[in-house]
Formats: structure tokens, C-alpha cells, sequence
């Protein structure tokens, strides 16, 4: 199994930022996406700050047909395949529809679908047997979130591997790293890999509520994310999809395609503690970061880039901080960590695949992409966070990690694919 | 379903055990006021769901930094009645 | 590479819970297919389900769980405690980081979510329950299962309808190969509320037959639909090495996989089911003669049996291979039913009886060899299980007795 996968197409569709060119110009500025929640009435609800997309299906080429059927984050996830496939340059007509899967992660669904419809089969609650003469033909396809596979498959053409993969808040790097295993195993040759949530709908905005993990910081909602930040208080909710175009190495050498990374290694592990607390050694993520560096054949001191979970809650940033230290030692200290979130927000599942492209952006770049609204840095994260500004800054090798509700801690390393370092 | 002016440790026993059920190895009838949550088999979810039913059942706010820090059932129920005498309803 | 073999069953079906109750009940050809009790679906066009009606979460699982989990997960973490001791292995004394759980979801914890909407909408977003961010969602089962078992492993979650079950294991057969000694895998979805009944009529392919012995009848003539029902299998994954220094029984091996997608409908290109069987094939270096038992997918949608037919009789020959369903006593259970089957695989090859295809009579436009009615004896010492999701999902995988 010595096939090596690279990324060879990147779409992006962020917060402030719809188009992958976008949105490394917004995160390159150190500019936020997050302001007040616009897409309900959120006044009676204590977090009403969220990262919102401007989307308009009609515009990035869906058909009215596409736009009905489609929740919200499907219609992410087709939009942003089709800009990594355009992006790729690879004549899709070219390969074996078999030999091309689709890896979609999610960690909700079609969330915001199913809040809605569930509004009008229960007529607003007041119906306990739900009337299923209201529900929309296409309730099937919120119900099980499979369909966003299915959908960028049907958009692209592919007819191998293809499956959603879902679980939490690391989603979007899990999909990336499965992808990648199909490619090794020779189960297909080109994977369209990446993940998509739109959650923004009052049932996610009041569950985070309930749990306090949002952030009350509506006053100020441009500057309510926060991570690494003495004053942070809770996450922002946000939305998007980043989807990649996932080649075998020598396929993509042969038809000479722009090689942006390789996927060089990947790992996941699980805290087996609890659902949603996180203990502040960073032990099982600090596993999981020396595994996907062992798969990479690389030294801590060969990642020039942190790209950091920081979702701006107070035990999540001590949790990775504590795992950078605990699996890089001393070269935690020296590697630039940054978190995007800042910008963009947290949205969930899509947020890891968001996150790659960030990394992989920020290696075509050589600029790493700052933290913003970090003035006064939390005592106990003592790494250099970016505050504030991207910085010039020769990118080869990037780590970047995830933490979700479920326990499951993820870390993928990208690298420029001509060496490795042992 | 408030009891009307205070708020009792079988209130909270029964709010804990709609919300967030009960360790079997735990004797809640017993003398609990001052055991730890944790001692009780609880973390800070158990908490949080405990302390927004109490919210909604009796019609007040629970200050959540204060929330946060108590750690027995005496500290959250002197809260709470504290609420009810003086902090009105929401 | 190592080899990926099963060494525990759990199981938690409308036929049966465990193991050996779901084994008897299913070769006897007793069906759990009724009328739904769950609520009251008399004002529904579909009534009928498979549902488990026998479990008592209280029994098993510890009551600060209770508030915080949905069915579907307590049915799961019941399947895994019993596949963990039907496999000898005490999770807990495992070494860190050595045994994963990857687990298939179809809807998640629907009725959970139900409910919350229903609160949220009827009474308020401060009703809405602390546990709502994540009782609910796909990556549910596998986090309490690792939760409560200790496990540390690499973990995942995959959703792909009805073929996520076996893809769930497919994955896990991967996490085997990169070293991990161990992985419980599989899947349990139970979404019989009414919420969740509305949005699976919604998807077109329910039977509204009111009986429940002419509700669910693949390759049949007058198939007019499927009955779900709710439950499934989790299953224990050893790398063979492992299960041999234990010196444990072995059920069989998971020897080969393959999945693919279905084109878009109205494209004008061929469904790929076929080219997942011989690719399930390939992988596991079987040849058709090997394969003696087919567990299929069984739609009971006659364009969907029609191309399952098919793809069947293209690899094995007219009637080359006996076919069952015994799904047709369960209802179709999403993720659960891959699991399932491949439960009933092993179980088949240990045996040597194949279970029937209840309620079906073969129609003549398919030229399978159904086991109908009644088991059959019978030596296979490989399997392939089918399973089919909605919008186009298929996958494949081949089962070895030995290994």
C-alpha cells in the first residue's frame, strides 16, 4: 500500500468568502465573517451571533429542480465539488465513473430541512402524530444525510466508493482521511473528498444554548470568536463546505496536474471519557497527532504550520494546546498555531475540511493565516497563536487537527509531496 | 409545578432524576446536601440540564457563573431559593 | 496483510434478542412484522413495521444513560455488551488505542430529535434538552459505545443508507489492516416514531399492505414495497493474529468488500450493483463457485429486484447460487440490516442451514434460486451479502467460513 494521494482541486464555500480564492482573501486579511443571526428571529435565544454564508444557488449554477430537493448543505457540497472538479483540471471523461468515489463528511445533516419541515408536519409544534400530507416529497432524503454523497456522485459523475461520513466535529477531517485510505487500497482512483454542514436553524442554535457552548458575546458579534483569547466564552456558529479533488500521486504527476499537498498521514483516536467534556491533558489527541506524523515519516520539527481546532471554548483550547505540547515537545513552542474559526466560525462537520483548505491555501501561499481577535492570550496557551495578522511564512508541512462531540480527536498532516524527511 | 415559595431537596431530587437520571450506587434519599456533585455521579452536563428545568419549572434565572461554581446540593438550592425570594420572575 | 476476522455477535432484532433467540426465531421463519404499537399510525398509509417490542433498556444499561440516549443507542450499547462477551474479550483490559468502534447511522437518534423539535417548537428553545447536541446526531452509537467501553481506538461513523452497515465494516476491516487489534463494528437504527415514519414514507418505497404476511415480499410478483423495522447487529473485528494468541473461536472472516454508486437516474448508464459483487469478489480471491449463499438486499421494488436479479444471475448463473431474505421477517432495518445479515451468514456457514425467504413465491422474471418458505440445508463455506441504499448505494461483501 505505497500509493501516495495529493490534493489536486480545492472548492470553498465559507462564511464571507464563497469560492475558494474568496475565501483565502478573507482569511489572508485577518477579516471576520461572524455577525448577528439574520436567517431567523433569534431573540429569545442567549447565543445570536453566527458565521454566515451568502449563498445564492441560482447564481453558482443550480437548477430550480437542485435547489428544491436539496437541503441547504447538500447545495454547499455540490457547489464547492463542482469548483474543486473545475479546479483540478482532470477530464473527468476520462476516467472509469468506478474508479471515482465521493467521501462527504457531515456532522448534522440536513438539519436546518428537517427543523423546518418538522415545524410544518407538526403544524408549530401542536401535533404529536405529525401529518404526513404536508411533508415534501424529498423529506427522505433529511432524514438520512446519504444523500449528500449521492448528490455530489450524481453532480460529478462518479459512480465508485461513495459514502457520508459523520462523526461530529471532526468530520471534515475524517472524510479527507478516509477518502485517502479508498485511493491507498486501489479501491478507486480519484476521490472527491470534503465535508459540508449548514446548522444555522434555531434547533442547533438552541441545543448549543442548553450546553452553554456558544458564545453570548452578541453585543459585538464581528469580534465574538475568540479563540486562545483571556475573554472567549463559547464558539460561533457557523456554516459552509470545503470539497477536494483527492488524486493518486503518479496519476496526477502523469497528466501533470497543480499538486497542492499530499494527504501524508492520518490518524483519529477517541477520549472514551465523555460525549462533550474534554480533559486538559490532550492525551488521546496528542496520540493521534503522533500517529498521522508517523504515517507521514515526519519529525515534529518538520511542521512549519498549526492549523488549530480552536473553536474559542475554554476547555478546548487548553485540551489542544496541552496535545500540541505533549506530541511536538518543544517545537509546539516554535510552530505558528492558528485558528480560522476566528473568521469563519464553527461549522461543525464542515469546519475540518474548511480547515484543510485553509492549510493547503496557506502552503500554496507560504502565508499562515492568523487568529483574529486575539488580544490578550489565555495564561494557560502560551504557543505563538498569529494574533491578529497572516504572516509570510515558508509552509511545506502543515499539522491540523479536530476534536468532536463524541470523544474523537483527528489529526491530518499535509505535505509538499517531492521529499520525505525520513 | 412550582411548590410555590421554596425550593425543597425532594424539588431537586426530583428535578435531578426527571433531567438527568441517578447512579445506582448512590443512595439520593440519603444525606446528600453536602456531597459533591461528582460524589453523586454527576458532571456538568447533569448540571446544565438540571439547572435550566429548575429555570423553566419555576420561573427564574440562575446566574451562570455562579451556576458554574456550585458543587453540593445545599449551594444550588440556597441559589435557587435565593431566586425565588428576591430575584422575581423572568 | 493480516486477515480481519469476527470473533463476537450482538444482536438486537424484532425476531429475537441475542444472538440464539434471533437464530431459532429465524430458521423457524417466524416473523416480528405487525402492526405498529409504537403510536397510533392508524391515520398513516403504512402500519405495519418490525419492531423490537420485548426490550427493557432499564434492565441492561445504567439509569444516568437513560435521560440521554435515544432507542436506537441503547439498543446499540446492549448489541455491543453482548458481542464484547460473546467474543471473550473484556474491552476494559484492553491496552489503549488497540480497539476502535466504527459504526454505520441512518437517521440517528430521529426520535430523540423528535422530540426536542417538538419542545422547541410547541414550547420554546430554553425546553430544548442539554443532551439535544448530540443524543440525536449520526455520530451517536460509536461515541457512547467507546464511552462506555473503554475503547480508544481509531473510530469512525459512516452513513450510506441501507449499505451503511456494511460499509461500517469495510471500514473497520481497514483499521485491521493498518494495525488495530481490534474493532466492533456494525450498526442499530430504530426510527419507528411518528416523525420518522412520515419523513421514511416520504422516500417512496414503504408497503401499505395491511397484512403482515403479504406486506414484504422481494422477488415476488406481487412485491409492492418494503416494511422497515428497527435493530440491527454489532459485530467483533480481530486481526486473526490476535484471535489466535487468545485462542478463540472464530466465526469466519471478512474476506472481501466492494462498493459503488449508481448513476443518476435518467443518465442512461447501467447500475453498478454487479460490479460491486465481482469487485467483493476480486478482493476476497473467491470465484463464483465458492460463494454458497446469497443474503440479498431484497427491495421487494420490482425495478430494484429486477436489477438485484440480475446482477445475481450475471455472476452466478440462472439459479447458480441459493438467495434469501430473511430480512422479510425483521423488515428492513437501514444501517442494521447489512450487520444483520452478515450475522445470519456466519451463523449459516456454522450450521450448515441456510434461513428462508419468508411470505415470497418467486416470480418467474427472475431466474434465482430463492430459498423460500422453509431452510435449507446446505454447506456454504463462503457467503456474499447485498445491501442497497436509497440513492444509490451499493455495496458487497464476501464472508469466509474459515480462515
Amino acid at each position: 500500500m505505497n500509493r501516495r494521494v495529493v490534493v489536486t482541486g480545492v472548492g470553498v464555500t465559507a462564511p464571507g468568502g464563497v469560492g475558494a480564492k474568496s475565501f483565502w482573501g478573507l482569511i489572508a486579511d485577518g477579516r471576520t465573517a461572524t455577525r448577528s443571526l439574520s436567517f431567523f428571529d433569534a431573540s429569545s435565544f442567549r447565543s445570536q451571533v453566527a458565521a454566515e454564508v451568502d449563498f445564492d444557488g441560482d447564481l453558482l449554477g443550480l437548477t430550480p429542480q437542485e435547489i428544491r430537493r436539496m437541503d441547504r448543505a447538500a447545495q454547499f457540497a455540490v457547489v464547492t465539488a463542482r469548483e474543486s472538479v473545475t479546479d483540478s483540471g482532470l477530464e473527468f471523461d476520462a476516467v472509469d465513473p468506478n474508479r471515482i468515489g465521493v467521501t462527504i463528511g457531515s456532522a448534522v445533516g440536513a438539519t436546518m430541512g428537517l427543523d423546518q419541515e418538522y415545524r410544518t408536519v407538526s403544524d408549530g409544534g401542536r401535533l404529536e402524530l405529525v401529518d404526513h400530507t404536508y411533508a415534501v416529497p424529498h423529506l427522505y432524503n433529511y432524514l438520512t444525510p446519504g444523500a449528500f454523497a449521492t448528490e455530489v456522485a450524481w453532480a460529478t459523475g462518479a459512480e465508485g466508493p461513495s459514502t457520508v461520513v459523520s462523526t461530529g466535529c471532526t468530520s471534515g477531517l475524517d472524510a479527507i482521511g478516509y477518502a485517502a485510505e479508498i485511493i491507498r487500497e486501489g479501491s478507486a482512483e480519484v476521490m472527491i473528498a470534503g465535508a459540508t454542514d449548514a446548522p444555522i436553524s434555531p434547533i442547533t442554535v438552541a441545543c448549543f444554548d442548553a450546553i452553554k457552548a456558544t458564545t453570548p458575546r452578541n453585543e459585538d458579534p464581528e469580534h465574538a470568536s475568540r479563540p486562545f483569547d483571556a475573554s472567549r466564552n463559547g464558539f460561533v456558529l457557523g456554516e459552509g463546505a470545503a470539497v477536494f479533488v483527492l488524486e493518486e500521486l503518479e496519476n496526477a504527476r502523469r497528466r501533470g496536474a497543480k499538486i497542492y499537498a499530499e494527504v501524508s498521514g492520518y490518524a483519529t483516536r477517541s477520549n472514551a471519557y465523555h460525549m462533550t467534556g474534554l480533559k486538559s491533558d490532550g492525551k488521546e489527541m496528542a496520540e493521534a497527532i503522533r500517529n498521522a506524523l508517523d504515517e507521514a515519516r515526519l519529525d515534529p520539527a518538520d511542521i512549519d504550520y498549526i492549523n488549530a481546532h480552536g473553536s474559542g471554548t475554554r476547555q478546548n483550547d487548553r485540551h489542544e494546546t496541552a496535545a500540541f505540547k505533549r506530541s511536538l515537545g518543544e517545537h509546539a513552542y516554535r510552530a505558528p498555531v492558528s485558528s480560522i474559526k476566528s473568521m469563519v466560525g464553527h461549522s461543525l462537520g464542515a469546519i475540518g475540511s474548511i480547515e484543510i483548505a485553509a492549510s493547503v491555501l496557506a502552503m500554496a501561499n507560504d502565508v499562515v493565516p492568523p487568529t483574529a481577535n486575539l488580544h490578550t492570550p489565555d495564561p494557560e496557551c502560551d504557543l505563538d497563536y498569529v494574533p491578529l495578522t497572516a504572516r509570510d511564512w515558508k509552509t511545506d508541512a502543515v499539522l491540523s487537527v479536530g476534536s468532536g462531540f463524541g470523544g474523537f480527536q483527528s489529526a491530518v498532516v499535509l505535505a509538499e509531496p517531492h521529499g520525505r524527511q525520513r | 409545578m412550582s411548590s410555590g415559595d421554596s425550593f425543597t431537596l425532594d424539588d431537586f431530587r426530583r428535578v435531578l432524576r426527571e433531567g438527568a437520571g441517578f447512579d445506582e450506587s448512590v443512595d439520593l434519599d440519603g444525606d446528600i446536601m453536602d456531597s459533591t456533585f461528582e460524589e453523586l455521579g454527576y458532571e456538568s452536563l447533569a448540571l446544565l440540564e438540571t439547572g435550566s428545568r429548575i429555570e423553566r419549572d419555576y420561573g427564574i434565572r440562575l446566574d451562570e457563573d455562579k451556576m458554574a461554581s456550585v458543587v453540593n446540593p445545599r449551594a444550588l438550592i440556597d441559589m435557587v431559593n435565593e431566586q425565588l425570594r428576591y430575584g422575581g420572575n423572568t | 496483510m493480516s486477515k480481519t476476522v469476527v470473533t463476537g455477535l450482538g444482536v438486537a432484532a424484532p425476531t429475537g434478542l441475542g444472538l440464539s433467540e434471533y437464530w431459532d426465531t429465524t430458521l423457524a421463519g417466524r416473523s416480528g412484522i405487525d402492526r405498529i404499537s409504537r403510536f397510533d399510525a392508524s391515520s398513516y398509509p403504512a402500519r405495519l413495521a418490525g419492531e423490537i417490542t420485548d426490550f427493557t433498556a432499564e434492565e441492561y444499561l445504567p439509569n444516568r444513560l437513560l435521560p440521554q440516549t435515544d432507542r436506537m443507542t441503547r439498543l446499540a450499547l446492549v448489541c455491543a455488551d453482548w458481542a464484547f462477551e460473546d467474543s471473550g474479550i473484556v474491552p476494559a483490559e484492553m491496552p489503549d488505542y488497540e480497539a476502535g468502534v466504527i459504526t454505520a447511522s441512518h437517521a440517528g437518534g430521529f426520535e430523540f430529535g423528535q422530540n426536542e423539535l417538538r419542545a422547541l417548537w410547541s414550547k420554546g428553545g430554553q425546553y430544548v434538552s442539554a443532551y439535544q447536541s448530540f443524543a440525536w446526531f449520526y455520530a451517536v452509537n460509536s461515541g457512547q459505545i467507546s464511552i462506555r467501553n473503554g475503547l480508544r481506538g481509531p473510530s469512525s461513523v459512516v452513513v450510506s443508507d441501507q449499505a451503511g452497515g456494511v460499509d461500517a465494516i469495510a471500514q473497520a476491516r481497514r483499521q485491521i489492516r493498518n494495525g488495530t487489534r481490534v474493532v466492533i463494528s456494525g450498526a442499530v437504527d430504530a426510527s419507528i416514531c411518528p416523525w420518522g415514519w412520515v419523513a421514511q414514507m416520504a422516500g417512496g418505497r414503504l408497503s401499505t399492505s395491511e397484512k403482515p404476511s403479504r406486506a414484504y415480499l422481494p422477488f415476488d410478483d406481487d412485491a409492492c414495497g418494503h416494511i422497515v423495522g428497527e435493530g440491527g447487529a454489532l459485530i467483533v473485528l480481530e486481526d486473526a493474529e490476535h484471535a489466535r494468541e487468545r485462542g478463540t473461536e472464530v466465526y469466519g472472516e471478512i474476506a472481501g468488500h466492494a462498493s459503488t454508486m449508481d448513476p443518476r437516474p435518467g443518465s442512461g448508464r447501467e447500475p453498478t450493483l454487479q460490479k460491486a459483487i465481482e469487485r467483493a469478489l476480486v478482493d476476497a480471491a473467491a470465484t463464483p463457485d465458492e460463494i454458497g449463499v446469497v443474503f440479498a438486499d431484497a427491495a421487494a421494488v420490482p425495478t430494484l429486484d429486477q436489477i438485484e436479479a440480475e446482477a445475481i444471475t450475471k455472476v452466478f448463473g440462472p439459479r447458480g447460487v441459493p438467495v434469501t431474505a430473511p430480512k422479510t421477517m425483521t423488515g428492513r432495518l437501514y444501517s442494521g440490516a447489512g450487520p444483520l445479515d452478515l450475522t445470519a451468514a456466519f451463523l449459516t456457514m456454522r450450521d450448515g442451514v441456510i434461513p428462508p425467504t419468508i411470505g415470497s413465491s418467486r416470480s418467474d422474471r427472475y431466474d434465482i434460486d430463492l430459498v423460500a418458505g422453509e431452510p435449507r440445508t446446505a454447506a456454504p463455506g463462503a457467503a456474499l451479502v447485498l445491501s442497497r441504499g436509497q440513492g444509490g448505494f451499493n455495496s458487497a461483501m464476501v464472508v469466509r467460513s474459515g480462515y
